[in-house]
């Protein structure tokens, strides 16, 4: 029997296919969206409302060994923000790195239904997995770690490219990712065998490799341009957080020499001035290449004021912001693979460098010249929870409230930034492709992010107010998978979103490669180490395109 | 405990091989286990690569015909075994659940589950074992690393208040002193070990520098350690106090400052002995200081074979590791009130669901005695003292043996079973989901509360 529901008289904002507030109706099938239903279906009546398609996190840290690092080492942050169970959802435990359930529910509750785990090293994937399949409501992906990885350095300094191909894809299919990750490339051998130094320069050679960074970069992007993968790589480019560090940010994106590639939260790394002296906004240069630049998609990473968890695998980062304060910290290394550093931090607007922060990722809103690029994040919970997204919306929405909030702030930061000098607001139709319809596309979800037919029903009403927080904040419905999950802001049932993970193909050949690499330097044995595909749970295989 | 082969498998027909299969007999979960299985005889007759540990947890597992399912000591199926397990937990006030160390993460996700849907409090073997660590964790956090990257760089390996040589004897052949990595490339010759310890252990003539402490003094020496690594004062009667010389402590910090990467496992001679999560707190600071100098981790050597998995579930459901209720519908933590030792010695709890473990012949009396008063679910592949006191007694197929599913070794890398061979047992997850679908049934969302 197929289950029909129909939303009848709501203003729709659909930017994929160019709906901008129009009344609509929305038909929905078995979980998707179709042209129209029989005379019996369910209705919502949405009157008064405003009907988008559920959102998409583009880059959040949501699951797996950090993670769970970092709830443990919380216990303070779960105490204060307790998430009781209901009649149809389980309990847990919120702060800024709330429990799995807090985390799946909390989302919906923000009308997000699909959001991507941007750091797991492969050898921990296993553990990520577990723990997406115990966050409720939500679709899911992660992004796999490789650009530390010991192998595939030995291979790019054999200078074997058509092997290094080959292995990525070995690994995104082994681990069930959804696409690849680079972060701090090269730091992690100086991490772990130089006595906690850092790569500085994206043109030095690597420790014992004899390649740089930026070659390294270059070989990823254009192996998954090859690959077709439907998410570039995702990267966290070097020197995050260093005055100065535009440079770098402007060489990364260049060395994808107009391929696609993803720079993610790319507020911290649009530091202008120079190293070791105060930072000054640097956006300018970055969004003006940004704008120019098609091939290139971007998260914003925004700060906001308050509770927040450094939590990355650029170890040096971590442990740079750990001189800070002394208070604790976790470093995490991973063999072969990755380093990984968690810091509790709160983000105070008194601060210059917080003010800063804050204030150049505003600029970089608004100053992107196409929301479908420059997409919203707060990097959570590096820069703030997922839970200050409404707040964030309405900073971007409202110039006087914008104007109220900046006044309140470190005025030397500002004063080191054009925030003051920008009146763009926001639209609604922006906001729905910065949190949407925009994220979607940049991952390739084909069937996200939009309400024409054949998408996922994934959809969320909101009451219209004035007040863009108090609206995001709480919507009226989320429909999951064609299913009511909240229902007059209360959850009306429980629900298990999907797995979204990428196939890419690849010459088994490969694995014979890899495997006495493993004998001689991993702990666990090759057997062992790819994950079977009881782990995928319920999932989809979003297809690659490959390019020769 | 038997250490040879009982049969010679090249006599059998019916004989299976397993490659790369995994032991879980302690946190080492060691996954290069090439088990010869006896298919008729239903027994492993050789496990190539194990310990000692080992090849006892292998060679010793037979099936034995226990009834699945005993309630009061009568035999019953597997259906009214869950059926009663499942009234005594709904009709519980206070129940509890504690164990899970010796069970794969995806029965321990439905034991949490259970708790949350009854409003429980749910406890694991960690709270007598590294919980002190994980209090320190909490406080103080950890620079730690996996296993193979202490084979590939670790220089300097320290051991403090543990003996692998008899509790993880693979601890150092496999992971951390004689193997060689990436940058040591001569295995035990390019590293140097010291073991510290109250006492000597069969692991003592591993160590390049034995430092003995005197017992219940561990604090001090590190205390002193990471003033020294500071570069600042410590008292003249330094050794008096501890029975550690200045020298000794000072060529320890030559050492550690020195090294290229360095490395600090420890025990429960460190977590379970005076001081506690101090000491334990005290050595992962010690370690965090040493960064400021060179590259330094820590880490704790966990014993049962899946207490880190315990650790992860707990905390990605809850938030919390252990020790954690859910009496006001959410969970809350706090060691020492929610723990199973506490709970039990004050006469709070009013019925016990007890997986994988034995606290009937290892908690202090007071907690025993109230063990006897109370209704006892226990799920268990081997016959215990507290299954001989269960209401409800089921006899579970062994991890890792007889069945498949997730273990965390202890350094949080996860790794899945390959079961060697099947048993008439069902697994603790699938008993474990017949008692919540039908605690869920019978509660039907009744055991929401509204109001703290």
């Amino acid at each position: 029997m197929s289950s029909e529901l129909k939303i009848v008289n709501g203003r729709v904002y659909d930017p994929a296919n160019n709906i901008d507030g129009q009344v609509q109706d929305i038909c929905i099938r078995d979980g998707k969206i179709v042209d129209s239903l029989s005379g019996n279906a369910k209705k919502i009546d949405a009157h008064g409302m405003i009907v988008m398609p559920g959102a998409v996190d583009i880059h959040c840290h949501i699951a797996g060994a950090k993670v769970n690092l970092a709830r443990k080492l919380q216990p303070e942050d779960h105490r204060l923000d307790v998430h009781p169970k209901t009649a149809v959802t389980r309990s847990g435990t919120g702060g800024v790195v709330p429990s799995t359930f807090a985390t799946g529910y909390r989302y919906a509750t923000m009308g997000y239904t699909t959001a991507m785990e941007a750091a797991v090293p492969p050898i921990t994937a296993r553990h990520t997995l577990e723990e997406l399949d115990d966050t409720p409501v939500i679709d899911k992906g992660f992004y796999v770690l490789l650009g530390n990885n010991a192998f595939l350095y030995k291979l790019l300094k054999e200078g074997r490219k058509k092997e290094f191909k080959e292995a990525i894809a070995w690994w995104i299919d082994s681990v069930h990712a959804y696409t690849l990750k680079l972060v701090n490339v090269g730091s992690d051998e100086l991490w772990k065998g130089r006595k906690n130094a850092n790569i500085t320069n994206v043109n030095e050679k690597i420790d014992h490799y004899d390649i740089t960074p930026t070659h390294v970069i270059e070989s990823f992007i254009e192996a998954a341009h090859e690959l077709g993968l439907p998410h570039p790589p995702h990267v966290h480019c070097n020197n995050l957080g260093h005055s100065g560090n535009i440079s770098t940010t402007l060489d990364t994106m260049k060395a994808a020499q107009g391929r696609r590639v993803h720079m993610a939260h790319i507020q911290f790394h649009s530091f202008g001035g120079e190293l070791n002296k105060d930072a000054v906004s640097g956006v300018r240069p970055i969004i003006d290449y940004i704008n120019e630049n098609k091939n290139i998609t971007a998260d914003v990473g925004q700060v906001m004021f308050g509770k927040a968890t450094a939590m990355t695998a650029d170890a040096p980062l971590a442990w740079m912001l750990r001189n800070v304060k002394f208070n604790k910290w976790v470093n995490a290394d991973t063999e072969c693979e990755s380093g990984c550093g968690i810091i509790p931090f709160s983000y105070q607007s008194n601060v210059y460098t917080h003010a800063l922060q804050w204030a150049m990722g505003l600029e970089l809103f608004l100053l992107s010249k196409d929301p479908w690029r420059v997409l919203l994040s707060t990097d959570h919970p590096n820069g703030g929870s997922f839970m200050s997204y409404p707040k964030l919306i309405k900073l971007l929405m409202d110039s006087g409230y914008r104007k109220e909030a900046l006044d309140q702030v470190n005025q030397k930061a500002i004063n080191k930034t054009e925030l003051r000098d920008l009146e763009r607001e926001y639209t609604l139709n922006e906001i729905a492709i910065i949190t949407r319809a925009g994220p979607a596309r940049a991952l390739g979800l084909s069937n996200k992010g939009h309400l024409g037919v054949g998408a996922d029903a994934d959809i969320t009403v909101y009451t219209e107010e004035d007040d863009k927080e108090k609206m995001f904040n709480a919507p009226r419905y989320v429909i999951k998978d064609g299913v009511t999950i909240i229902k007059d802001h209360e959850f009306a049932t429980d629900h298990k979103g999907k797995l979204l993970h990428s196939k890419p193909g690849y010459n088994q050949d490969i694995a014979g490669e890899i495997e006495p690499f493993f004998e001689d330097y991993y702990s666990v044995k090759f057997n062992n180490y790819a994950i079977s595909d009881e782990y995928l749970h319920k999932h989809e295989e979003i297809p690659t395109q490959p390019n020769s | 405990m038997s250490e040879a082969a009982p049969k010679k498998p090249e006599e059998k027909k019916n004989i299976k091989i397993v490659k790369d299969a995994t032991c879980t007999f302690c946190g080492c979960v060691c996954d290069d286990m090439e088990l010869t299985v006896d298919l008729d005889e239903h027994r492993i007759t050789k496990a190539k690569k194990a310990c000692v540990l080992g090849r006892a947890w292998f060679y010793e597992h037979t099936l034995d015909d226990r009834p699945v399912v005993l309630i009061d000591g009568k035999e019953a199926s597997l259906e009214e075994g869950i059926e009663t397990a499942a009234q005594v937990l709904v009709d519980a006030k206070f129940p509890i659940t504690y164990g899970l160390s010796d069970s794969p993460c995806e029965a321990q996700r439905v034991a949490v589950d259970i708790m949350d849907t009854i409003n429980g409090n749910i406890d694991t073997t960690t709270s007598v074992c590294h919980g002190p660590s994980g209090m320190a964790f909490q406080g103080v956090g950890e620079s730690t690393a996996t296993l193979g990257e202490i084979k590939n760089r670790a220089d300097l390996v320290i051991y403090w208040g543990g003996n692998p040589a008899e509790s993880h004897p693979r601890h150092f052949t496999r992971y951390a002193v004689t193997p060689k990595g990436m940058y040591i490339p001569n295995g035990k010759k390019d590293r140097t070990v010291v073991i510290v310890d109250v006492r000597k252990t069969p692991s003592s003539p591993v160590a390049d520098i034995l430092v003995r402490v005197k017992p219940g003094k561990d604090f001090e020496v590190l205390w002193a350690l990471r003033a020294l690594v500071k570069g600042k004062k410590i008292c003249d009667d330094i050794e008096e106090q501890t029975g550690v010389s200045r020298e000794m402590l000072d060529d320890l910090v030559t050492r550690m400052k020195n090294a290229q990467y360095g490395v600090l496992f420890f025990g429960m001679g460190l977590t379970m002995t005076r001081g506690r999560h101090f000491n334990s707190g005290a050595l992962l600071s010690l370690a965090a200081d040493l960064n400021e100098f060179t590259h330094f981790v820590a880490k704790p050597v966990r014993g049962h074979g899946n207490v880190t998995g315990a650790d992860n579930v707990v905390s990605w459901q809850t938030g919390y590791p252990f020790g954690v209720n859910f009496n006001r519908g959410y969970p809350r933590f706090n060691p020492g009130e929610f723990t199973t030792t506490d709970v039990l010695s004050r006469g709070e709890a009013d019925a016990a669901m007890i997986i994988a473990s034995d606290p009937a012949s290892n908690f202090p009396k007071k907690a025993i005695e109230h063990m006897k008063k109370i209704p006892i679910i226990s799920l268990d592949a081997k016959e215990t003292v507290t299954s001989k006191i269960a209401k409800v007694r089921f006899a579970v197929a062994t991890y890792g043996i007889n069945t498949g599913g997730t273990v965390y070794r202890m350094d949080d890398v996860p790794i899945s079973l390959r079961p060697a061979f099947e048993c008439h047992y069902p697994s603790d997850q699938e008993v474990l989901e017949g008692i919540r679908n039908r605690v869920k049934e019978l509660l039907s969302g009744s055991k929401v509360r509204t109001a703290a």
